[in-house]
């Protein structure tokens, strides 16, 4: 066999490899690109740094073991055909990841020039092609040349198509590039689940903070427990209600983190408890219509889903507005999908958002859930909808909702057509997956 | 010595009901002159009404107790013959920013919920104050004497109020003309949110059309209801955004608060003239308008 004079087979082998293992790493890192600080660039960048020591040691060890097999063929040379392999194996990897680098960097700095936002993800992939083409070109000529300055060898021309030497190199470059996908990605995909399963996690417990945080507000506690200090001198049995109220509501905010589902009478009971504090706060400055259908009481939805939805209904529409308001929670089916929605006739969106800061904390947070949960299936909306009077509807099936819809519409409409100003308020909608199973209520 | 007379200020009933109640077990003599539940009644009511105490809670509809303040600071009444400005008490549930501007100016605060004790020490330091205010009238006793001789009591009590307030709402108390209504001014809002960008360009909407008015050629911006006049030499707009919103965004150097409902841009006024009441009016380049300059930032027209 003429293989101990012709190293150019564990080469090419190696040149798929580190090929191969580029594709891998931005094939995953696509996936685990959610955020990237710094643009593509710094991004690739970092993701190279982070990789390229794993990726080296495969291909490494994969040059490695082509170049012993190569030995145990032909028993000897091993050195030279390590040389040969390793030059051309990091060759390889060093286009590849240049190219992609180089490409990275060029699309950031055109979509920057356009005043695009910077891709993650897109410029990784948009170089390992091409890194690859040229990797495959250039990696076996310049790792032969790289191994004959080594070693002092000279290598045999990659052009003889003809002979077994070159049918070899291809079987054992097939070979390396199977086995270096399987490996680098499958490493990847675990890191990336590590990451991703830390990330779902951090998240987790950083939304159960601020939800705490949200819930026990001290404002709120602090005027809570002010009122039920005067409630106790004048009437202790309202007193004992309004504290019963509250170590519900506390009880459940506490309690929220534990449970992942809780059936829909449930949120609503908590809701009630909510408004029935503030209900003794505000006094007649506040009107509460709560409205859930028997039908749907089981219905399991995440604990605390409508509460911050209630609350910012409150605090950024009723409570600053000097005559108060109405707030009203209903929930009803269409089609497969549950509907909850919280009304109210306060400020407004424009006043609101010119409120507190984070006062859009409460709507976020129930966005996350949700998608955490239902993907795209389950969606909020917000709007700023006038109206003169809440509509009554009672809805529990799609055909008198939609009555109940015409009529606000054309409620609507006859403010708008009304030389009288109309009130403002804000209507924000819940719809998501209507669960099949029912939870039963404790 | 006449009744003293309080007004409360508190948007939720039942705490009002419990501050009046536990207020006259500690002082049977007080009387409380009005009961209201939100701050722009707190204003119209106290000048209406004159009471020598007031209890405004901070977060209150309409406007918080500290916008509140800062309107009968600017609107009270002066001159001869004027009722002395009342003795203000804030209450609150939870500010910790407001707290910490109290107790550095040594504004008279109550924290929610009330403490039996913590408000019978308040009461003592109010009856202190205003017996130290009417002996230091002593001397002039009569109907005819008791006008002139509460007149330096009003402004003792007001230039302290105005300093108080000064500082509460970062007007530039040390007389530093480089920051009037700094970020913080109307400081009613919870917690200090990182400065908003500077607005380069007014947007003001009229039906579908969008005028864009560079800020440097706004002469002045006014408090309308819940509109903004924008006033520039030429003509002037409506935008629909609070004073409130608007002031973070704007240059501390170049446009100054002079009046709750007023910021100028310092390069447009020709002069400031003051005035016996305190006010400062002032002249602008290339407008007919004159602006009133409150007491509140009077200071910032001093002559260098």
């Amino acid at each position: 066999m003429a293989w101990p004079h012709n190293p150019t087979t564990p080469d090419v082998a190696g040149a798929t490899t580190a090929t191969s293992g580029a594709l891998a790493s931005t094939a995953t890192s696509g996936a685990q690109a959610t955020t990237a600080p710094g643009g593509a660039l710094a991004y690739t960048w970092q993701r190279l740094r982070d990789t390229s020591a794993r990726h080296l040691l495969v291909v490494g060890l994969l040059c490695l073991g082509i170049a012993v097999l190569l030995t145990a063929m032909d028993g000897r040379g091993f050195g030279t055909k390590l040389v040969y392999s390793l030059c051309v194996g990091v060759v390889c990897t060093l286009v590849v990841d240049g190219v992609r680098l180089a490409l990275a960097w060029s699309s950031d700095r055109l979509r920057r020039s356009r005043g695009l936002p910077p891709l993650d993800s897109m410029s990784g992939w948009a170089g390992a092609i091409p890194g690859a083409l040229l990797a495959a070109l250039l990696g076996p000529a310049l790792g032969m040349a790289l191994g004959d300055a080594f070693t002092g060898n000279r290598s045999d021309s990659l052009l003889q198509w003809g002979s077994a030497s070159t049918r070899i190199t291809l079987v054992l470059g097939l070979l390396g590039t199977v086995i270096s996908i399987v490996v680098i990605s499958s490493l990847e995909r675990l890191a990336a689940a590590r990451a991703q399963a830390e990330a779902a996690q951090r998240q987790a417990a950083e939304t159960q903070l601020r939800l705490l945080q949200s819930q026990l507000e001290p404002h709120m506690l602090f005027n809570t427990l002010a009122n039920l200090r005067v409630l106790i001198g004048l009437q202790p049995q309202q007193a004992q209600d309004m504290l019963d109220h509250l170590i519900a509501f506390l009880r459940a905010t506490l309690n929220a983190s534990r449970s992942t589902m809780h059936p829909l009478a449930t949120e609503f009971d908590r809701v009630a408890d909510y408004l029935a504090l503030m209900a003794i706060r505000m006094g007649p400055r506040l009107q509460v219509q709560l409205d859930l259908p028997e039908a749907l009481r089981q219905v399991p939805v995440p604990p605390l889903l409508l509460q911050p939805l209630v609350e910012n209904a409150i605090k950024h529409g009723l409570e600053p507005q000097v005559a108060g308001g109405e707030v009203q929670v209903r929930a009803f089916q269409l089609g497969t999908e549950l509907h909850l929605v919280v009304r109210d006739t306060g400020l407004g969106l424009h006043a609101a958002q010119s409120g507190a800061a984070g006062s859009h904390f409460g709507l976020v947070q129930v966005r996350e859930r949700l998608a955490t949960l239902y993907g795209a299936a389950a969606r909020v909306t917000l709007q700023d909808v006038a109206t003169t009077a809440i509509t009554t509807a009672t809805a529990t099936n799609a055909d008198a909702d939609a009555d109940a819809n015409a009529n606000a519409n054309a409620n609507a409409n006859a403010n708008a057509n009304a030389p009288s100003p109309a009130a403002t308020g804000v209507v924000v909608t819940i719809v998501m997956p209507l669960a099949t199973t029912a939870l039963p209520t404790p | 010595m006449n009744t003293i007379r309080c007004l409360i200020a508190e948007d939720e009933p039942l705490l009002a009901a419990g501050l009046r109640a536990e207020l006259l077990a500690l002082w049977p003599a007080l009387q409380v002159a009005a009961v209201v539940g939100d701050g722009l009644q707190a204003v119209s009511q106290t000048l209406a009404l004159q009471p020598q105490l007031c209890f405004f809670d901070i977060r209150m509809p309409g406007c918080t107790g500290l916008e509140a303040a800062q309107a009968l600071a600017e609107d009270w009444p002066d001159g001869p013959g004027a009722a002395p400005f009342p003795l203000l008490v804030f209450v609150t549930a939870y500010d910790d920013y407001a707290l910490q501007a109290f107790e550095a100016q040594a504004v008279d605060y109550l924290v929610k919920p009330l403490q039996k004790a913590r408000l019978a020490a308040c009461v003592q330091r109010l009856q202190a104050r205003l017996a130290a205010a009417s002996s230091g009238v002593g001397g002039a006793d009569g109907a005819a004497g008791a006008g002139a001789a509460a007149q330096p009591a009003s402004n003792e009590a007001l230039s302290r109020t105005l300093d108080q307030l000064r500082a509460l709402l970062g007007a530039g108390a040390a007389g530093a003309p480089g920051a009037p209504g700094a970020p913080g001014a109307f400081a009613g809002g919870p917690g200090a949110a990182p400065a908003p960008p500077r607005l380069a360009v007014i947007q003001a909407q009229v039906g579908n059309l969008v005028h864009l008015v560079p800020v440097e050629a706004v002469l002045y911006f006014e408090a309308a209801d819940k509109y903004v006049r924008v006033v520039t030499a030429e003509r002037e707009h409506l935008i629909r955004q609070s004073l409130r919103e608007l002031l973070p965004q704007l240059d501390p150097q170049a446009f100054w608060q002079v009046h709750r409902s007023t910021v100028v841009q310092a390069r447009a006024v020709a002069s400031a003239r003051r005035e016996e009441s305190g006010k400062v009016t002032l002249t602008l380049k290339g407008h007919a308008d004159k602006l009133v300059a409150s007491r509140l930032y009077a200071h910032l027209f001093k002559g260098m």
